[in-house]
């Protein structure tokens, strides 16, 4: 049997990669959210803001009209410590920014068109996720 | 007005993905990136899944002039990778390690998210706020 867990993964990153293919033959954009949110944090993509804001505001109110689909809770179980999210946020608007892409836009985009930026990108960013956990969670115990 | 349509209709879809992949719950993601501990494959799925539609897409971008709004597809990027790639992805992974959100699911969840998310959102935003002046200092650092 194989996991629901995994099916669902499968069903969500279809829809996800989708969209990213309607944002591209669409509209002829690479849908990364940190660029995305980012370029109107700093005002280097003010010049085409309502495509951004119609993309970051669907993205916050369809997952949002959707909970009552689900009978069981949804919960992002975050940790209670806000030092860590303030340090986990922080890092990743800064990182995001200067690497120029984030999970979806190097991750899906990038590789899907055989970008080395983009393999090389994700490469660096799972190999620190995989020693921050080992770091953070197994050493020091605080995630 | 269709840009704005097209843009809705993928970051509705965006947003739905996430849900349903599980990739706004922030276990499912520690979960991923814990090797050594109880490692969950749930997100090797979503990537997966994630690329086949758009290995699709960029092959139709071959045949095609142009988007259905009339612009250009975008150039491939310049191939170089650049310090910038390799520090600020290291700097990225550890954030989304330490909390297990990346700017997508961020948004998403913002509606149930609660303080925590909301407050990683504001962090998020100062980050990249204070990222040019960051990159500044490690272009100079790269050059000396």
């Amino acid at each position: 049997m194989i996991p629901m867990d995994w099916i669902w993964g499968l069903v969500g990153g279809l829809m996800i990669g989708t969209a990213a293919a309607i944002f591209l033959l669409g509209n002829g954009r690479i849908m990364g959210a940190s660029g995305l949110i980012g370029g109107l944090v700093d005002r280097s993509g003010w010049g085409n803001w309502p495509e951004r804001a119609a993309f970051l505001a669907a993205l916050v109110a369809v997952p949002a009209l959707m909970l009552p689909l689900y009978n069981v809770p949804v919960s992002t179980n975050i940790t209670s410590n806000l030092g860590i999210v303030i340090a986990g946020g922080l890092l990743v608007g800064i990182g995001t920014r200067l690497a120029n892409g984030c999970t979806s836009g190097h991750g899906v985009c990038g590789i899907s068109r055989f970008s080395l930026r983009g393999i090389v990108a994700t490469v660096f960013y799972l190999l620190a996720g995989g020693i921050t956990m080992v770091l953070f969670r197994h050493m020091l115990g605080v995630i | 007005m269709t840009r704005i349509l097209i843009a809705a209709l993928s970051g509705g879809l965006f947003g739905a993905g996430l849900l349903v992949s599980g990739m706004t719950d922030t276990t499912k993601v520690q979960g991923w990136l814990d090797v050594f501990g109880a490692w969950d494959p749930t997100l090797a799925f979503v990537l997966g899944g994630a690329i086949l539609p758009m290995m699709l897409a960029w092959h139709l971008t071959t045949r095609r002039e142009r988007a259905l709004s009339g612009e250009s597809f975008p150039a491939r990027p310049d191939p170089r990778l650049g310090h910038n790639l390799v520090v600020g992805s290291v700097l990225f992974g550890a954030g989304w390690g330490l909390v297990g959100l990346c700017p997508g699911p961020a948004l998403a969840s913002l509606s149930w998210g609660g303080t925590g998310g909301v407050t990683f959102l504001l962090a998020m935003i100062a980050g990249m706020l204070v990222a040019k002046p960051i990159r500044l200092r490690i272009d100079q650092i790269a050059a000396a």
